[in-house]
């Protein structure tokens, strides 16, 4: 076996990193997490000359390093560690040509760790046009490295970089300055304590705040002998090595780089004035997510459509064609429909994050957090926290997994918490039937009574949302830095590789990770609904026809009942009906009950069961309407849906956590099952508390 | 003229003169926000936060908490 080559990518943010990943390893990459932390890890396989392999790692974008968010220390855990099976062969610093001063901080860093490095400069394609060039010869010299000039959108420079990988043995490994002048007596004697480690290694695990996690730091301050410095001594020390680090890059650059600024002709300055302007900016932006919820509300109605008939069909051909029997039955009624339930949302999680990758590819997305950041601040969210709660109006899932593109942990933590309160796409076939059953048909202000209550239950959504938020805000107690810095990068054209390979991605985690979860959750909602203890479940055909001998039943209103019966005595049913004293409260019957217990697949299942239950083809909305505007409370008598009952079950649905999915993709992407839980118990609550308050005092 | 960068007006430059360490991120120094530099406000969002600047050809923006603590000589222009 070949030895395969350890690479790592490392860069600023915003300076085509994973375009140069992606131009390496195409297809052959894949994402995954660190291991206990929720950092995305992507890695893949280059094929380099002459037969030689590498192993691909694309760390998260960093200014230095000096971590101050969990990203980056993933990039100094790495660089800091040899004995990681990742730790790096050879280090690909990936420049922005245009940022070349600011990223050469990183790469003397890297550098002064020993680790082979070759400096890429990304963007080449751009030098003319903005009026850059560049001495490469005196540069690799001054830098003791080897330099390639790439550019991922011409596809130039790659196999000059591949070839520089292959032959990482020939790079230097000296630093290019000596950090340890900022403070000659402290490095002495941090020397003479540790003879056998790397000075700069030491320096950065003594200033690191966050915590490592290991022992690196006690191992440190323990050895008597060394002194260690105040906090605020330390920053000031950083801030002077900085400096110093700057005085050297500024006097490589002088010689190395000309910048001909009446050549640069300057696109930024002419669309921040729109993009950014106080009122205008706004205005695009509005555009901007209409046109993307129309995206996922709408556009994607078609291929959803299109995959529900398709499984159904599906489900309906295994039935017909296979022997009848409980396995039958467990693919048709369980598997397909299960997979249909995760498919269906593929369209959604495609639109959204071809909409999100070109945002962010463009730079348009550091606008939007700089003009809603104020905003969001208040609520304890991010400026890009608007995207998912937006985008939670049409779905939860994907709009949870586009959180993953807010840095602070907290943040996106309490994004993810709050989405789901949103009125998504799932909740309307709810609301809708409710509304018509119990909202009188008249008008207030030339508005229908309907459609206000329709409106009121979005606002409720987001109040309920960004009030949670600020709760949350003042609750958890996370570390987690607030402090705001955002670069705006330049505008660029997305890349389309990079968007398709961003949809690609998504679509793939959300299958692979949370679907095996809603296929399991699934097939036992459709075990507990198919399968009963007794008598009264197994023998419901006999017991049903026997009871209906006398009316004259035709087949298929008989073939109805069969199924209601079932329904009911099966352990959903069972369960329906245990709830039915803690929800007799809230206005519902056992019915109900078994609706609310199988809905928690998906809210629309809700329309569905009570249709099965009350013995209707489901199919008639108003078929199932008028059979529910007949039904008579038990107990009260008088309708079952009435005013404060449909209130109810309205506010309900608005806030209960009714979505497996969701749950799912939230254990997902919070990489642990406590905040899925604690959302489902806390919502629940919630959701159970105000039905209860609204129908004891509407009654 | 002796002010801090949350004073300036839209267009208005300026050279840091002093960053104190303990209000500022590393993070932004890092991307070059260091006595001696220029610093230009391209943009603020409303009521003037947070502010959108071009610090030594690096384009970010802070916040005004932030911003009140790089002192700057305002470049006046004739």
């Amino acid at each position: 076996m070949s030895k395969q080559i350890n690479v790592a990518l490392i860069g600023n943010p915003n300076t085509g990193k994973t375009s140069v990943f992606n131009a390496l390893t195409g297809l052959n990459q894949k994402v995954g997490n660190y291991p206990g932390i929720t950092v995305e890890k992507k890695e893949g396989v280059c094929k380099l000359p002459r037969g030689v392999k590498a192993h691909i790692i694309d760390l998260p974008g960093t200014y230095s390093l000096n971590a101050s968010s969990l990203d980056e220390n993933v990039v100094i855990e790495l660089l800091l560690n040899k004995n990681d099976k990742d730790f790096p062969d050879v280090a690909v610093v990936v420049s922005d040509v245009e940022n070349l001063k600011r990223n050469l901080l990183l790469f003397t860093q890297i550098k002064d760790l020993e680790i082979p490095c070759i400096l890429a400069i990304n963007m080449a394609d751009r030098m003319r046009y903005k009026g850059i060039s560049l001495d490469i010869d005196y540069l690799e010299k001054e830098l003791k490295t080897k330099i390639a000039l790439i550019s991922t959108r011409k596809k130039e420079g790659i196999d000059e970089l591949k070839e520089l990988i292959t032959n990482y043995k020939e790079l230097s490994v000296e630093p290019c300055l000596n950090a340890s002048e900022i403070d000659p007596k402290y490095f002495d004697s941090l020397r003479q304590a540790f003879p056998n480690q790397l000075l700069y290694k030491l320096w950065l695990v003594i200033t690191q705040d966050v915590n490592f996690g290991k022992t690196d730091r006690k191992e440190v301050e323990a050895i008597a002998s060394f002194k260690t410095k105040s906090k605020s001594d330390l920053k000031r020390l950083q801030q002077k090595e900085t400096i110093k680090r700057y005085q050297f890059i500024n006097n490589t650059l002088k010689k190395g780089q000309t910048i001909d600024a009446s050549q640069a002709k300057d696109l930024r300055s002419k669309l921040d004035k729109i993009l950014t302007h106080k009122v205008w900016g706004y205005v695009i932006f509005f555009f901007v997510l209409l046109t993307i919820f129309q995206a996922i509300y709408d556009w994607s109605s078609v291929p959803m459509d299109f995959i529900d008939s398709t499984f159904a069909s599906l489900s309906e051909w295994t039935k017909d064609n296979l022997p009848p029997g409980t396995f039958t039955n467990l693919l048709s009624e369980g598997i397909i429909p299960g997979l249909g339930g995760i498919v269906i949302f593929i369209p959604q999680i495609a639109f959204l994050f071809l909409f999100i990758a070109v945002l962010e590819e463009s730079g348009y997305m550091s606008r939007v957090v700089f003009l809603m950041d104020r905003g969001m601040r208040r609520f304890g969210l991010s400026g890009k926290s608007v995207v998912p709660l937006i985008s939670g109006t049409a779905c939860a899932i994907p709009a949870i997994m586009a959180t993953r593109n807010i840095e602070n942990w907290k943040e996106r933590l309490i994004t993810i918490l709050v989405t789901p309160f949103t009125t998504c796409s799932a909740r309307l076939p709810v609301y809708l039937i409710i509304i018509s059953l119990v909202i009188p048909e008249g008008r207030f202000l030339g508005l229908g009574y309907q459609a206000l209550t329709l409106m009121l239950l979005y606002l409720i959504g987001f109040g309920a949302a960004l009030v949670s938020a600020m709760i949350l805000n003042k609750v958890l107690r996370l570390k987690s830095k607030s402090f705001f810095v955002v670069e705006m990068p330049n505008y660029k054209l997305p890349l389309i590789k990079n968007v398709f390979l961003t949809v690609i991605e998504k679509t793939k985690s959300f299958v692979f990770g949370a679907g095996k979860i809603i296929l399991a959750i699934s097939i036992i909602l459709w075990f507990l609904a198919s399968y009963g203890p007794g008598d009264s479940f197994n023998n419901a055909e006999a017991i049903v026809t026997e009871q209906y001998a006398a009316e004259n039943l035709s087949e298929s209103e008989l073939h109805k009942k069969i199924e209601s019966h079932k329904l009911e005595h099966s352990f959903i049913g069972i369960a329906g009906h245990a709830i039915e004293p803690v929800i007799r409260p809230l206005g519902y019957d056992w019915k109900i009950g078994i609706a609310i217990v199988s809905s928690f697949a998906a809210r629309e299942v809700f329309v569905g069961t009570l249709a099965t239950i009350y013995s209707v083809g489901s199919d008639e909305e108003e078929t199932i309407k008028n059979r529910m505007a007949g039904e008579i409370n038990p107990i009260l008598g008088g309708p079952l849906f009435n005013f404060a009952s449909g209130i109810s079950l309205l506010l309900f649905y608005a806030f209960a956590m009714q979505c497996m999915s969701t749950l799912a993709i939230v254990k997902k992407e919070t990489n642990s099952w406590k905040w899925p839980i604690l959302q489902l118990v806390l919502m629940s609550a919630f959701a159970y508390v105000v039905a209860l308050i609204a129908y004891q005092v509407l009654i | 003229m002796q002010t801090t960068v949350a004073h300036l007006k839209r267009g208005e430059q300026g050279i840091i003169t002093d960053v104190s360490s303990i209000h500022i991120p590393l993070k932004l120094l890092e991307m070059g926000c260091l006595p001696g530099n220029m610093v230009e406000l391209i943009q603020v969002a409303p009521f003037e936060d947070p502010m959108y600047l071009n610090i030594n050809g690096t384009h970010l923006a802070i916040r005004k908490e932030t911003a009140i603590h790089i002192i700057i000589e305002k470049i006046i222009h004739e």
